[in-house]
């Protein structure tokens, strides 16, 4: 087996365990479904009942909500391994420690896309947003939104693993770096959602497509160093 | 400089394990503070000493879980901070926490532990191995069921997938009944017939007797008389 193929493999290994841990004790996933649909909800209300006020905030609403419950999911992620000592042990595996990331990578990003799937629908009634014209480009944007939201909060969900307070450090060191991509993603949704007559989504795409593939790059890079003890 | 330097490269590539000066802090708190040790293949050396004098410290750093502070040291010849990742495939530890996934059931978390040492995950190893360590009825139990004696016995059985040149094992007989002990001992005695190291983190030596060739007594993170 070459050297890719068994680090993809492991990385497969991880993936694996962290959906069949969630897969059977769905306590990550309801939560966060229902901080989601919480979210949504109580900006609803703040908003008020103005249809053209609800449509304009949607965009920021629903990657606001995306934000602030992928957070929870992040540190589970790593919760899961502190639980009987088992990130020592995973980190004791011979191998490249950038499988475990790109594992635990894969896996909150399904997890995510999961939870957008729900959301998404949820939001469009709620904002009565036209989602079927829009729909290829708006895939586009969620899927390099998530990626590099995912990318990130998989980084620095490892590096807080570690610390006492890391329900409070991971969104502290989170949403800064998350600043350009919240930009581009709600300005690329927000176009595409009112037609994209300026056709500027395409620019803003592009944005979050360099954002995903630096911080891709430098996350990998860098993970070997934050887990070492 | 490396953190190997200063020793003789042909008493390193001899020993199972060569220390020299080997020490960590932790914050302020010196865990170990310039312990030199060497080890033979093939010899089983107990590393006894009170809570706080650094046993767990000195296993953690040959599995390469952390970095010396100071100082350094080889296993089979591979430095420990330089070549740490091949260190980890000569290497087993059995720490404190068993490493589990708790969801995951005794078979299931095997496989993993195969995977992720690039391994075909065959299903007849898996059984064969949960049977040696007693047990085989439990392949489809989730590991939250276990007792922790139960869950020691995946953490043994996850050694035993795949046997180390240099076996570390801390506190390996607490949890265990007696024939848990004997399967201790048992693996103990394979691995050294094997011409691996062992060495034995432990507060009880006088369970694994006959089998100890050596003892080390460590004492505020020094090695004692």
């Amino acid at each position: 087996m070459t050297t890719l193929r068994r680090e993809l493999a492991r990385a497969g290994a991880v993936a694996w365990k962290d959906l069949t841990t969630e897969r059977r004790t769905k306590a990550t996933f309801n939560s966060v479904v229902f901080l989601a649909a919480l979210t949504l909800l109580l900006f609803g209300f703040a908003l008020g009942p103005d249809a053209e006020a609800l449509r304009g905030a949607a965009a920021g609403v629903l990657w606001l909500t995306v934000l602030f419950s992928g957070v929870l999911a992040f540190n589970q992620s790593y919760q899961l391994e502190l639980e009987g000592g088992a990130f020592e042990t995973l980190l004791l595996y011979p191998g490249d420690r950038r499988a475990i990331f790109v594992g635990k990578l894969a896996a909150n990003l399904v997890f995510v896309l999961l939870v957008l799937l729900l959301i998404v629908p949820m939001a469009a009634i709620l904002f009565n947003l036209p989602l079927l014209r829009p729909f290829p480009g708006l895939a586009g944007v969620f899927a390099l939104g998530t990626f590099g939201f995912v990318t990130l909060g998989t980084f620095y969900a490892a590096m807080a693993s570690r610390v006492r307070a890391r329900e409070v450090l991971l969104p502290l060191l989170l949403f800064p770096m998350l600043v350009p991509l919240l930009v581009g993603a709600v300005a690329a949704t927000r176009a595409l959602l009112a037609g994209d007559v300026m056709g500027d989504a395409g620019s803003w795409m592009r944005l979050l497509g360099a954002y995903d593939l630096i911080f891709f790059v430098a996350s990998l890079l860098a993970f070997e160093y934050i887990v070492e003890d | 400089m490396s953190p190997a330097a200063g020793r003789s490269p042909a008493r390193a590539a001899t020993s199972a394990v060569a220390v020299e000066g080997i020490a960590r802090r932790f914050g302020r708190r010196w865990a170990l503070r310039g312990v030199s040790l060497d080890v033979a293949p093939g010899e089983v050396v107990a590393l006894v000493g009170r809570n706080g004098s650094g046993k767990t410290t000195l296993l953690r750093l040959l599995a390469t879980a952390l970095r010396p502070t100071l100082g350094g040291g080889t296993v089979f010849g591979l430095d420990l901070v330089r070549e740490a990742d091949a260190v980890r495939e000569r290497t087993g530890l059995l720490g404190h926490a068993p490493g589990l996934y708790q969801d995951l059931t005794a078979a299931e978390n095997l496989r993993f532990a195969l995977r992720m040492t690039g391994e075909r995950a065959d299903g007849a190893i898996i059984a064969r191995v949960l049977e040696a360590v007693g047990l085989g009825s439990e392949t489809a139990t989730r590991v939250r069921g276990f007792s922790s004696g139960m869950q020691r016995r995946l953490a043994l059985a996850r050694l035993f997938l795949r046997p180390p040149r240099l076996l570390l094992l801390d506190e390996p007989f607490a949890s265990f009944d007696a024939d848990g002990i004997e399967l201790v001992n048992g693996f103990i005695a394979e691995r050294r017939a094997a011409g691996a190291a062992v060495i034995v983190a432990t507060h009880d030596p006088e369970k694994a007797i006959g089998l100890i060739d050596r003892t080390v007594r460590l004492e505020h993170g020094r090695l004692g008389p």
